[in-house]
């Protein structure tokens, strides 16, 4: 198992870990609703430093990542960020990712902890365009400050002028006394927010910064659990659950970051999908009858047939209403359309409602 | 967390209050911790028979649901109503207002079987 840099002080703030991607990550501090209200009504904070972080530097990088992910990287400017996906050689999806543009000839990636090492074979494997790739994940920090009090307390930290950069918009800085920190207007919440990437060395002094600075905020620090309900509630996907190896970003709902202004690896293939329209699709839904949607329950059709499986549901700390996602034939993926959820042999009505939920 | 000396308990982490021939029972104070918040109970067995360590209803928690085991063979005779607009009374008060079943005991011998607040204890490292 690995361990971020500060797996000692989470432990001794009672954190409960667990297993996730490789590495023993906080999953809860205290309470999972109270971590997700701070979030959503002040400010919380994330150590998502099991992340991946590649730098890919040359003439050619653009080339490469044009090659490899889905939407359209010749649009970002320096200082710019952009949602985006590896699509494979099967129709699915390798991972989703961020892509950071440093200058025309430099870039980052961030990649999700548990694909690390295939994002990293997928990538180099298709590099025959002399990229120079270096791999930073056990070197570099993540911590995400969350929630509407995020840029004020972070504020403190830092002479950038934080409320003059735009959503996905990122610049290099000094935060809390520390150098070469990446400030990245980003998250995984949809509460606003910050994440801010800083080298191992620092990641103590960073992390205790941000909490004086939050204090009269009342910033707490957040576990992964309350993570996926903050995203759910704003139907982002994750990767293992709402996308995955075999998922196309078109059915997906991603065809906002699948752009079929260049070639890339099986856009052919998304295209045709796009054109000929989908067969099944990734829905968001909320249950009617009581109950909660977990991933793989089944969901089913008036007449007890199945339709789809759930790919992430819970309770919703913001709604208190029982939400999910899920594919389902097209002829049900209408706002509005009726569809059961199998729950314990029992058919529980739900219906297909707008993403994002919140 | 606390683990009343009156009760006895179970390794699937129930509780239970035996007074004359009705078992009271619920999860203890570290299942409701290791669930998180919970959302609502669902027991569909009142009426019902049970046997020692069948499923007698489930509980759903924010992030996971969990089935519900009965500690000793009996009829589910009561549910705790409150319980359906109060969910969190199982957080809050897992020995208590938390309770979610009584039940008519119908193999007094199983009562032998369960465990201690020391052993309970024990089995969780507490």
């Amino acid at each position: 198992m690995k361990y971020v840099a500060l797996n000692d002080l989470h432990a001794g703030l009672g954190a409960k870990m667990i297993e996730f991607a490789g590495y023993n990550m906080p999953v809860l501090y205290t309470n999972l609703i109270q971590e997700h209200l701070a979030v959503r009504n002040s400010v919380g904070v994330f150590d998502v430093s099991h992340m991946g972080e590649f730098m890919l530097k040359g003439e050619k990088a653009l080339e490469l990542i044009q090659l490899v992910t889905s939407n359209d990287a010749s649009k970002l400017t320096d200082g710019k960020v952009q949602y985006s996906c590896l699509p494979n050689d099967k129709g699915g999806i390798v991972d989703d990712l961020l892509v950071y543009r440093w200058s025309a000839d430099e870039y980052y990636l961030v990649v999700n902890a548990s694909n690390i090492e295939k994002d990293w074979n997928w990538i180099s494997q298709h590099n025959t365009f002399g990229v120079e790739m270096k791999n930073m994940s056990d070197d570099m920090s993540l911590f995400a400050v969350q929630g509407p009090n995020a840029i004020k307390a972070l504020q403190k930290l830092t002479d950038v002028n934080l409320s003059a950069m735009e959503y996905y918009t990122f610049c290099g800085g000094t935060m809390a006394g520390c150098d070469d920190v990446i400030i990245s207007n980003t998250g995984y919440t949809g509460a606003g927010g910050f994440e801010i990437y800083v080298w191992n060395k620092d990641a103590k002094k960073m992390w205790d910064a941000i909490f004086e600075a939050g204090k009269e905020f009342d910033i707490i620090p957040v576990g992964l659990g309350a993570r996926d309900t903050l995203r759910l509630e704003k139907g982002f996907c994750l990767y293992g659950n709402d996308i995955n190896d075999e998922t196309s970003p078109i059915e997906a709902g991603l065809g906002w970051i699948t752009k079929f202004t260049k070639p890339f690896i099986m856009s052919e293939h998304h295209k045709a999908i796009k054109e000929n329209g989908a067969t099944k699709k990734l829905v968001g839904f909320e249950l009617i009858d009581r109950g909660i949607p977990r991933q793989h329950y089944m969901i089913k059709d008036a007449e007890g047939n199945t339709i789809g499986e759930v790919t992430s549901g819970t309770q919703s700390p913001s709604l208190n209403k029982a939400i999910g996602m899920g594919y389902v034939a097209a002829s049900h993926s209408k706002v509005d359309s009726e569809i059961f959820i199998e729950i314990r042999e029992k058919m529980i009505k739900a219906k297909v409602v707008k993403i994002p939920f919140l | 967390m606390n683990f009343p000396e009156n009760l006895k308990y179970t390794k699937d982490h129930e509780w239970v209050s035996v007074e004359g021939n009705v078992a009271t029972i619920g999860i203890t104070d570290f299942a409701q911790k290791e669930l998180g918040d919970i959302v609502y109970v669902d027991i569909p067995s009142k009426g019902k028979t049970i046997a020692k360590d069948e499923v007698f209803g489930t509980v759903e928690a924010v992030k996971t649901v969990s089935d519900l085991f009965m500690p000793l063979s009996g009829e589910v005779i009561e549910l705790n109503a409150d319980l359906d607009a109060a969910p969190e009374n199982v957080n809050n008060d897992a020995y208590g207002t938390g309770w979610m079943i009584k039940a008519t005991i119908t193999n007094p011998a199983e009562i032998d079987e369960l465990l201690d607040a020391t052993a309970y204890k024990q089995l969780i490292n507490a």
